[in-house]
């Protein structure tokens, strides 16, 4: 993919994000932050037996948190928990530099070099540790 | 002015996050490397030569320190790690044996998160309430609000004598006087006063104080805790161990030392000291009256540079440092500074630890520029030309 429909997808998911609203009690609620920055979000997440059936979110952050947010939730809808948790560690690989699996990834592949830039490395990842959480917590 | 004075200027880099902390200029890593390189022993252990070499200097920052915020006393003067821990200390080891249940201490929105929290805790462990004085439309504290906000209950007022968002000053002698004429202590966070402002603790009258040696020049890891010495005296150690104590053969027959070290536990930031005397000496050497002047000639270029910039929303127009918050238009705080990181100038995105002000002026985040006396007009030309550009910050800010 080339940088400017990189620049263009990530672009268009933070002027126009998916699902940024507040979501009920019947959704899983988690917090992620980043500790160096002021990137803060509230992530919601459905769950319908094993698979994802929704996911909201809400808060303030940046560019590439919130474009990352809504590439995640368009990817990760549908997908069942071990699926969703396979997609976030090829994201992880790919962040930190290693290989990892593009096809799987999709347009998630827009930060693939995001690694260079080690103080967004955590702005791309935001999202992914919170829903990684909320997934874990439920399988307890 | 005064550029070459400092290494990190000879790279290319606009550095406009002075209220963060400082640059160091090079006398101030000469003292410390001066310290670790010809004389590393430690202090007070004054049984040869190069121990009592240690001691000198150690002690020889303390009177600087004194004359510096022209303290009364030299027991006065303590080392600390900086503001936070001075505060704390303040705190902790003074107020929460004086306060009582029901006892008020009036802060600010504007306070930062060291002058907010340790109140806090004592909320919890004592019940006592914390109030606020209200700001005015432009933020600042007025005595007027400061009166209206005392009541019987008021034991403590502790304010920033500069905030490090608006960068406002507080009429702090005034405050003082008031503020004991009704049997109320005054506790004044320095942090971002003391390297800006001539700060004279006999003066302003203040009960204590606290401040960092990094953000005037000086080391990180560094600061000082001013107390008027018949406080001090009841301020009960947080750290206790080696060096404090005079002798202790059972719980019930423990001694300590006397003022200040009986507040310095354990092996002290010995280089840190060492290096913040350097820094005061250099600050002395430049001036006060200069390093503001020059401070408000660069903001006030930098303001009238900004305001006709439609997409730049200035938050404090007004402001008695060089601090200068904003927002872009629609742009992330965060975003902006990503954008200007691009050309090599440092700035600062969020709420510079005053989390509970967005109540008062309405925005979570901003942009923060701030100035000290060795920025420069062509360092805020290459800032504002890029801000000026709203087409450019969007392309490049990702």
């Amino acid at each position: 993919m080339d940088q400017e429909t990189k620049r263009e997808i990530i672009m268009e998911n933070y002027m126009h994000p998916v699902n940024r609203r507040r979501s009920d009690d019947s959704y899983h609620k988690t917090n992620t932050a980043n500790s160096s920055c002021i990137d803060n979000i509230d992530i919601y997440v459905k769950f319908k037996n094993d698979v994802i059936d929704d996911i909201t979110f809400e808060g303030e952050a940046c560019a590439i948190s919130i474009s990352a947010t809504s590439i995640m939730i368009n990817n990760l809808i549908g997908k069942t928990k071990d699926e969703a948790l396979k997609y976030i560690k090829e994201f992880y690989n790919m962040t930190d530099g290693k290989e990892y699996d593009g096809e799987l990834l999709q347009e998630g592949i827009v930060y693939e070099d995001i690694y260079k830039q080690g103080n967004r490395k955590t702005c791309a990842t935001l999202p992914f540790r919170g829903i990684e959480k909320a997934i874990l917590e439920s399988l307890k | 002015m005064n550029r070459e004075d400092f290494p990190l200027l000879k790279q290319d880099i606009i550095y406009l996050d002075n209220s963060a902390t400082s640059l160091k200029p090079q006398c101030v890593i000469d003292a410390m490397n001066d310290y670790y390189t010809n004389y590393s022993a430690n202090a007070h252990r004054g049984d040869y030569d190069l121990s009592f070499k240690v001691d000198q200097a150690y002690e020889n920052t303390r009177e600087l320190v004194k004359d510096f915020i022209n303290a009364k006393y030299l027991e006065e003067i303590v080392f600390t790690a900086g503001a936070t821990e001075g505060l704390n200390w303040i705190v902790k080891g003074f107020f929460e044996n004086y306060l009582e249940k029901g006892d008020e201490v009036l802060i600010t929105t504007s306070e930062h998160a060291s002058n907010v929290l340790p109140w806090f805790n004592l909320v919890k462990k004592l019940g006592i309430v914390v109030n606020y004085i209200p700001l005015d439309d432009n933020h600042y504290v007025i005595i007027e609000n400061v009166k209206k906000a005392i009541t019987p209950n008021t034991k403590v007022i502790s304010l920033a004598g500069v905030t490090n968002v608006i960068g406002d000053a507080r009429p702090i002698k005034e405050i003082t006087k008031y503020a004991h004429d009704n049997n109320i202590f005054v506790v004044l966070d320095g942090a971002q006063m003391v390297p800006h402002v001539k700060t004279d603790v006999q003066d302003l009258d203040v009960d204590f104080l606290a401040f960092s040696g990094h953000k005037m020049c000086g080391p990180t890891g560094v600061g000082v805790l001013y107390g008027k010495r018949e406080l001090l005296e009841h301020l009960e150690p947080i750290n206790l161990g080696g060096g404090m104590n005079e002798s202790f053969d059972n719980p019930d027959e423990t001694y300590y030392k006397p003022l200040p070290t009986r507040l310095e536990a354990g092996t002290q930031n010995i280089a840190g000291v060492i290096g913040l005397g350097a820094a005061i000496q250099y600050i002395n050497s430049v001036g006060y009256e200069k390093i503001e002047e020059q401070e408000k000639k660069l903001r006030k270029y930098l303001i009238d540079k900004l305001i006709p910039i439609s997409h730049i929303d200035i938050i404090n127009i007004e402001s008695d440092s060089g601090i200068v918050a904003f927002n872009v238009d629609k742009i992330f705080s965060q975003d902006v500074a990503y954008f200007l990181n691009k050309y090599n100038i440092c700035v600062r995105a969020g709420n510079h630890c005053a989390k509970i002000l967005k109540s008062s002026v309405g925005v979570t985040n901003t942009v923060r520029v701030s100035l000290y006396f060795y920025n420069t007009y062509e360092e805020i030309d290459s800032l504002v030309e890029l801000l000026s550009d709203y087409d450019k910050i969007v392309k490049e800010m990702i």
